[in-house]
């Protein structure tokens, strides 16, 4: 499939999704709650069949949260950029696809640790690299430690 | 320098001397003292070769130098260790049960050291000669074990602990290979004592004299040896890559220096069964027959043939040790039970067989 | 009888054990809580973080020079293609065309940096399973490569050779030389490396069927590199994605099916064959020009998102990019090698022994910096 087809496809299962081509990869954003439908589409259905979730991430944007998924299906050779999108910043929530990507499992976990977004039905959600007893969420850009500071 | 090639001048002169100054009691103790203290001397000595030689042997399979500062080629390296050993903090963890924790290595070294009273060391220089001299040894060798499972347990660690059941299972295996394998040579024998298996070389050895049999029967034991000291490739009792130390994991100072050593000293011990079994004790290479052959080896004396035999020994086990990798536990019992166990129960049988044909040189 | 055993409560518990943050075998400071029934391993739960420096966090504040030298200190042992992944996003947001001798050189000191990289863990691996010797041998022929990246760029270990845009200093004239001696000299001791650990029983017997990866989990788990490709996951950046001078050499992407450990480690020697035969085809090859093309001193990324992937010694390194014009990115993250083939780690080795997990962490070569960051 070629990005315009992919484009179609995901137009046809989530109405509401902003493509844009990107540099390098198509770039889809979809609401967060329709991640897991639509992810387990993508891995499902032999047309697109997404198996390899290569990099998953979040962004911590001025006004919203964004989860970056990069797939890739390691039989048709094509890849694309889903983001989903949470509309608040406060207790930011989405489903896990860490059943459908199990890759995803420890990916989802240290965002969760270092953004403070929480995966809904993810088995062992915990902090993963920072201590138990850490407050806070690092790598939002309003987070303030005044003990290590990054100076600049 | 008669002495050198009958030590029974030499001990008895000793005797002779003293008797002529005291009771027959105090003779006696005095005696007793005295070949205490010369196994003491030899264990440290032991000790300090011996690990001198594993970091030159393991430095020379690994094309490296090894241990250059201290001393002349690194000569006092180990003596510098052991200074270091002296002044480390004996630590102990909250938990740990004192008592047994700190007999433990003193059990290890008795062992070792109730082993080492009964071994030939050359003609005449033999502290006790049981008539079961070889089962004897075989009894007290396996006494170490028990300590190796009062540290494990003892230490409050899991590791330490794992590492203890590991040996318990490991040694309790081999302990069978390495009997049956000495057997082998006791049906030759027809003796298990230790001075009567020496003489009986005197034609030759028995690894040469046994045919086949004897040579499978030396396999095995060394293979099976190797096992009971807890050496590589079988040291899974330390296996420093899975249970960090293992069974000393806890241990540190003077009581860590105390396994250290009863491991070299263990190493020493089953080689030195080992050559006095298969490969002759103190007893020159002879060749029943060759008069002239063998007078020429007995030039050199009995205790230069037993330590360079052992030393032969030693340097295999080093061997194995610095070039193969670690066995997993249920293929450390699998190898023994499946293979090392049946192979040396028909050999013995066929070596019975032989000796009952008289097909043997 | 059964009463009596029933009233002491003689079956087998589980119990914790934990390996690590300081354990001879988790190569750096990883930490596993290892639930046991005996020696069988029922899980194995990572506990990360020991070493996280928030590498991503400082990037934010850092310009794309200065980022480079971080990568460096995650995969230590493949930084120059750490720090190429990100010059290569840099010089791509940038559509900076670096001259053909930069790709030359950048892919001969990734395949040495390769080469170095599976050398130790050739040394590592079998001194994890017992055999010390091994370990030695690696370091000693280690020390070739590392002494020709001294006399290229003055560092042995943290490298820093790559810039956007290029290189930082030219090579040295010995280069071609020393590269073309070593590989005449490795091309001799690599069989050594068979008659040492790969054709020893005890050692075919330690990782034959042990920690086995289907090709489906594989590709779940995101397991790359030769973790990956031993399963059956042709998931070789170099081949799929060429970048610098992949497309112009020739070689294979080595693949197997049986996913156990000594299918890694045979696919992990036969890379070092083929990273010499890569090099052998350039070596002589180098393409007269500059080592770099002129950047502006202080970089900005036009607005937008870049990924960029290499292939380490340890598989798939990304970067993703966000830049708002700024010089430092918006956001940046590093996509480790490590991190997803650790995750891996829990499914292998449920059942195995204690000594099979070492085993198993050994062939996943596992570099802890590069999965904390």
């Amino acid at each position: 499939m070629n990005n315009e087809e992919i484009k179609q496809f995901i137009l046809d299962h989530v109405a509401e999704a902003e493509c844009m081509e990107g540099s390098q990869f198509l770039q889809v954003t979809i609401p967060a709650e329709k991640i897991l439908s639509l992810a387990s589409e993508l891995k499902a259905n032999p047309n697109t069949s997404f198996d390899y979730l290569f990099c998953l991430t979040a962004v911590d944007r001025p006004d919203h949260m964004e989860v970056v998924y990069h797939l890739k299906s390691t039989t048709h050779n094509h890849q694309f950029v889903l983001k989903a999108k949470i509309n608040t910043r406060e207790n930011p929530e989405i489903e896990t696809v860490c059943h459908i990507w199990r890759t995803a499992e420890l990916h989802e976990r240290e965002a969760y640790d270092l953004f403070g977004i929480k995966f809904l039905n993810h088995p062992d959600l915990r902090r993963l690299l920072l201590t138990d007893d850490w407050e806070g969420w690092p790598m939002r850009k309003d987070y303030d430690d005044p003990i290590n500071m990054i100076a600049y | 320098m008669n002495w050198l090639y009958d030590f029974s001048i030499l001990t008895q002169s000793i005797h002779e001397s003293l008797s002529g100054n005291f009771e027959s009691g105090t003779v006696l103790l005095l005696e007793m003292i005295l070949a205490g203290v010369a196994f003491m001397i030899l264990f440290a000595l032991l000790g300090l070769v011996l690990v001198y030689a594993e970091r030159k042997v393991s430095a020379f399979f690994q094309q490296r130098l090894g241990p250059m500062r201290v001393g002349f080629w690194g000569t006092a390296q180990t003596l510098a260790d052991v200074i270091k050993l002296l002044m480390k903090e004996p630590l102990m963890n909250k938990n740990a049960d004192k008592f047994l924790f700190n007999l433990a290595p003193y059990i290890i070294m008795i062992a070792a050291f109730m082993a080492m009273a009964s071994l030939p060391f050359a003609k005449g220089l033999q502290a006790l000669d049981f008539d079961i001299g070889l089962l004897y040894i075989s009894a007290v060798s396996s006494l170490g074990v028990v300590g190796i499972l009062l540290a494990g347990w003892s230490s409050d660690n899991k590791y330490s602990l794992i590492g203890a059941l590991r040996s318990g299972a490991q040694i309790i295996s081999y302990e069978l290979s390495v009997g049956l394998s000495l057997l082998t040579i006791v049906v030759l024998t027809g003796s298990l004592q230790l001075s009567v298996i020496v003489e009986s070389q005197a034609n030759g050895w028995w690894i040469f004299r046994g045919h086949i049999p004897a040579v499978i029967a030396f396999i095995i034991f060394l293979i099976a040896s190797t096992a009971e000291t807890n050496r590589g490739p079988f040291d899974l009792a330390e296996a420093e890559s899975e249970l960090t130390a293992g069974f000393h994991t806890e241990y540190s100072g003077m009581k860590f220096a105390f396994f250290f050593l009863a491991e070299f000293a263990n190493m020493f011990i089953v080689s030195a069964i080992g050559a006095t079994v298969f490969l002759g004790g103190w007893m020159p290479f002879h060749i029943g027959g060759w008069e002239g052959f063998n007078n020429v080896m007995d030039y050199i004396p009995p205790i230069v043939w037993f330590f360079g035999k052992v030393g032969f020994m030693i340097f295999m086990m080093m061997w194995f040790r610095w070039t193969f990798p670690r066995l997993r536990i249920d293929q450390l019992l699998t190898l023994e039970w499946k293979y090392l166990l049946p192979v040396n129960l028909m050999n013995i049988l066929v070596m019975a067989f032989l000796v009952l044909m008289g097909w043997h040189f | 009888m059964e009463e009596i055993i029933h009233d002491q409560e003689l079956e087998s518990k589980e119990y914790f054990i934990n390996m690590g943050p300081q354990h001879p075998s988790t190569h750096g400071v990883l930490r596993l809580v290892l639930s046991l029934d005996g020696e069988i391993i029922r899980k194995v739960e990572p506990h990360l973080g020991y070493i996280h420096r928030s590498i991503e966090k400082m990037c934010e504040h850092d310009s794309y020079q200065q980022i480079v030298h971080l990568t460096d200190r995650m995969d230590y042992l493949s930084c120059h293609i750490n720090n190429e992944a990100v010059c290569l996003a840099v010089e791509q947001a940038l559509e900076l065309e670096v001259p053909d001798r930069v790709k030359v050189i950048r892919t001969i000191i990734d395949e040495l940096t390769r080469l170095s990289s599976h050398q130790l863990w050739w040394g590592v691996m079998g001194m994890d399973l017992g055999a010390i010797t091994s370990f030695l041998y690696g370091f000693r022929d280690r020390e070739m490569i590392t002494d020709i990246f001294e006399e290229t760029c003055g560092a042995r270990l943290t490298m820093n050779y790559n810039i956007p845009g290029g290189l930082f200093f030219d090579i040295h004239p010995n280069f071609q030389k020393r590269t073309k001696d070593f590989i005449a000299y490795f091309k001799k001791k690599l069989p050594e490396y068979d008659t040492l650990l790969s054709n020893n029983v005890i050692f075919k017997q330690r990782m034959d069927g042990i920690g086995k990866l289907s090709k489906e989990d594989a590709i779940s788990f995101g397991v790359t590199g030769p973790t990956g490709r031993a399963s059956g996951f042709s998931c070789d950046v170099r081949k799929h994605h060429p970048y610098m001078a992949y497309d112009r050499v020739e070689f294979k992407e080595i693949l197997d099916t049986k996913g156990d450990c000594f299918a890694r480690y045979k696919c992990r020697i036969a890379e070092m064959w083929e990273s010499m035969h890569i090099i052998e085809q350039l070596i002589d090859n180098i393409p007269e020009g500059d080592y770099k093309v002129p950047t502006k001193a202080v970089i900005k990324l036009p607005k937008g998102e870049w990924y960029q992937k290499v292939e380490t010694a340890r598989g798939e390194f990304g970067v993703y990019i966000i830049s708002e014009g700024q010089r430092s990115p918006y956001r940046l993250k590093f996509r480790s090698p490590g991190f997803s083939n650790l995750s891996a780690l829990d499914h292998m080795a449920r059942g195995c022994k204690i000594a099979d997990l070492v085993a198993i962490m050994s062939t996943l070569d596992l570099v802890i910096p590069d999965i904390d960051r």
